[in-house]
């Protein structure tokens, strides 16, 4: 980390409070907090729903299609986007070592990005919905939202671009992740509500349910996993080259995979024969990273149960690690006939958006949290544990559960039984996952209760407060 | 090169993301360009589905109030704002587009989805699909009636016991008969399959009768009222549909 940087600073690095705006931090991961806790009610209503138990029904604000895509729009663009910038905030300028662009600027979009994610989820209980998954964001929004990510591309990339010299593994991800972000939410977001029809507009659809993951969501997490592991386990990454390998491939192999979101349909089929080979291809790269990774852990694997935040960390990797392999079989015209627009889906990207970006990110918050509100400890040891296995098995019960209904509703399908059947025999796998919803629901708001009382228990407001200095990487005590 | 900002931004930010571009959005869309998106209008012109002079017939008074009488010019609005309220309502995150020609779909359903279907303004976007908890609706017009429809926007559980679909009271007016917005909604999803040759695809009794004819725009519309190009009953649908090309 800091020999990368090193080479670039010739005297005293300067002061952690002239980098980094630590409230700023705070406030963004405050705010991803309380979109999750909304995204996350929400997505229990909508379960609920499917066990025909949904308690305000026939009333028109509380649509359950409408709240569906709260649920999703508010994990991504309420929760982890947010959680990223506040991540961002925190680890851009001290791998610059400059401050971001500007301080007004980040104070303007913070506040925009809220403006930007409450409209979306107004519009969307209105019912002014656009229909494009995870980008349902009502057209007069999106304008707003791709200014918005202009914005934080300049405010970030001004301080990469303005030093010289090597640049660590993490700015490889946040540069590409930036300019891409960008390009995608244009691409997703305009082209098929405004310039193309039909089945090209498939295409592009796919492209960006997938880009949104894979080139937003993923290389800003990798780039985060890239600077908060090492920092913690005090030991640099087992192997530079394989990061190399993972970032190259990554940037190569990801974008092209959009169209396996829509297998078997009119978009030409070679087009989707080359989209399976890249998906493939990935879990190859998956693998050096995941790879490295755990030879980075190798020797500190005590620290999976001593730090709580690298348990979160390689909990993580390792859903991830599943899920790729997982999308690698997935994709195969074999099994897309019969796991196709089932719950297997589902049940996959729950495990990625949550068991892997949303661990990490809570995995990060828990690490930040006392340094940031000053308290610098917990209020709780007891409940984070309580957090960690609640949302680690609720995750993995949906998971499975939801794997397993995605087969017997594509085999009931093919099978020609009469639909009413896959209704009846998913009931109880939706029951579990409802119960499975409860776990994650209850675990969150444990957490959330323990940041408030460790808030409460850090400095008073306007004291000052405690920022870690440079030097201080010492792991936090979970 | 590839540990150099130039190198990241340039190569992995704009090249890589600009080859996908190029492969995976630009080359179908040039692909399906010389097909010509067609309107609302322009799908109208290809006859009227039975389902909606029903509708008309079935509700005059909620009718006469919010659209007047079924025209080519109201089934356009209709089929406008029921596309909208489809959207609105996420009803395509339960319910897919697309027949695909694996896993016995065709056999469930109906024939395998054609590219051209989608070339029309109310698949902008497309509405694929990603998720079945319901059935697929593309092949869903003139499967069930009008009357089914109304009983399961009201109370889905009402015609389908271990169905899981949400009632939508908001398509109704005060008195229960379905308002402007679930006469739109119905007649946009008896719409969808209507242009196929082998629509109706599901009538038990056989189809309702001939399409009137789109022209005049504003001249009321009688069941039973023939399209001059119409000249059998098997094949309702005037234009490219009844020559066995797909629309």
């Amino acid at each position: 980390m800091t020999q990368a940087s090193a080479a670039a600073v010739p005297k005293e690095p300067p002061a952690t409070s002239d980098l980094v705006d630590v409230r700023l931090v705070l406030w963004h991961f405050t705010a991803g907090m309380v979109f999750l806790a909304v995204a996350i009610l929400a997505g229990f209503l909508f379960s609920l729903q499917f066990i025909q138990r949904y308690p305000v029904a026939g009333i028109e604000l509380f649509s359950p299609g409408r709240w569906r895509m709260v649920h999703t729009n508010g994990v991504a663009y309420g929760f982890l986007a947010n959680v990223f910038l506040g991540a961002l905030y925190w680890a851009v300028p001290r791998l610059t070592l400059r401050p971001v662009y500007s301080r007004r600027l980040s104070w303007f979009i913070f506040f925009a990005w809220q403006a930007v994610v409450l409209a979306t989820a107004v519009g969307l209980v209105l019912g002014h919905a656009q229909a494009l998954e995870w980008g349902e964001t009502p057209v007069y929004v999106d304008p707003v939202a791709l200014l918005g990510l202009m914005l934080v591309a300049v405010n970030f990339l001004a301080p990469i671009f303005q030093t010289s010299g090597p640049m660590y593994v993490s700015l490889w991800y946040f540069i590409a992740a930036f300019i891409w972000t960008v390009l995608v939410y244009a691409m997703g977001n305009f082209l098929p509500q405004y310039f193309v029809g039909g089945a090209a507009a498939g295409a592009i659809g796919g492209l960006f349910i997938h880009d949104l993951v894979g080139l937003f969501v993923t290389p800003l997490g990798w780039g985060l996993m890239y600077y908060f592991v090492p920092i913690i386990l005090k030991k640099p990454m087992w192997s530079h080259g394989l990061s190399l390998v993972g970032f190259w491939g990554l940037a190569f192999f990801y974008p092209l995979t959009g169209i396996h979101h829509f297998l078997y349909s009119p978009i030409p089929l070679f087009l989707q024969h080359g989209a399976v080979i890249t998906t493939i291809a990935i879990e190859f790269v998956v693998t050096t990273v995941i790879i490295n990774f755990f030879g980075t852990l190798a020797g500190r694997g005590d620290t999976l149960r001593t730090n709580l935040p690298i348990r979160w960390f390689y909990t993580g990797m390792v859903f991830y690690f599943v899920t790729c392999l997982q999308c690698s079989f997935q994709t195969t015209l074999t099994f897309q006939k019969i796991i196709h627009f089932t719950d297997w889906v589902v049940g996959h990207a729950h495990l990625v958006m949550l068991g892997v970006f949303g661990f990490w990110l809570l995995g990060i918050i828990l690490y930040l949290w006392p340094r940031l509100v000053g308290s610098n400890a917990w209020y709780s040891d007891v409940l984070n544990s309580w957090h960690y296995w609640l949302t680690m098995l609720g995750t993995l019960i949906m998971f499975l559960d939801l794997l397993v209904a995605g087969l017997i509703q594509g085999y009931l399908w093919r099978d020609l039984s009469p639909w009413e059947d896959s209704l009846r025999a998913s009931m109880p796998f939706w029951l579990v996952r409802t119960f499975s919803g409860v776990m994650i629901t209850v675990g969150q708001f444990m957490f959330f209760w323990n940041c408030y009382k460790s808030w409460r228990l850090g400095a008073p407001a306007g004291a000052p407060r405690r920022e870690p200095s440079r030097g201080s990487m010492a792991p936090a005590t979970a | 090169m590839f540990e150099s900002r130039s190198g990241v931004f340039l190569i992995a930010g704009l090249g890589f993301f600009g080859l996908s571009f190029l492969v995976m959005a630009v080359l179908p869309w040039a692909i399906y360009y010389k097909e010509p998106e067609q309107t609302v209008e322009q799908l109208a012109a290809r006859g009227i589905i039975p389902e909606f002079v029903d509708l008309a017939e079935r509700y005059p008074e909620q009718f006469k109030q919010y659209f007047g009488a079924p025209t080519y010019a109201t089934y356009v609005e209709a089929l406008r704002l029921g596309h909208q309220v489809y959207v609105a309502e996420a009803c395509w995150h339960c319910h897919s587009q697309f027949i695909r020609p694996v896993s016995n779909e065709d056999l469930r359903w109906g024939p395998v989805s054609h590219a051209l279907e989608y070339q029309n303004e109310l698949q902008r976007p497309v509405l694929f699909g990603t998720r079945r908890v319901g059935p697929d609706l593309s092949r869903e017009a003139g499967r069930r009636s009008n009357d089914w429809h109304v009983a399961h926007f009201w109370q889905p559980t009402s015609v389908v016991p271990s169905s899981v679909m949400p009632p939508y009271r908001w398509f109704f007016d005060g008195q229960g008969y379905p308002n402007k917005r679930g006469l739109a909604v119905i007649t946009y999803v008896q719409f969808l399959g209507s242009w196929l040759k082998e629509y109706p695809y599901f009538h038990g009794e056989g189809p309702l009768g001939p399409l009137p004819a789109p022209t005049p725009a504003d001249a009321p519309i009688a069941r039973g009222a023939t399209s001059g190009e119409t000249d059998s009953v098997d094949a309702p649908i005037v234009g490219a549909a009844t020559a066995g090309v797909l629309p």
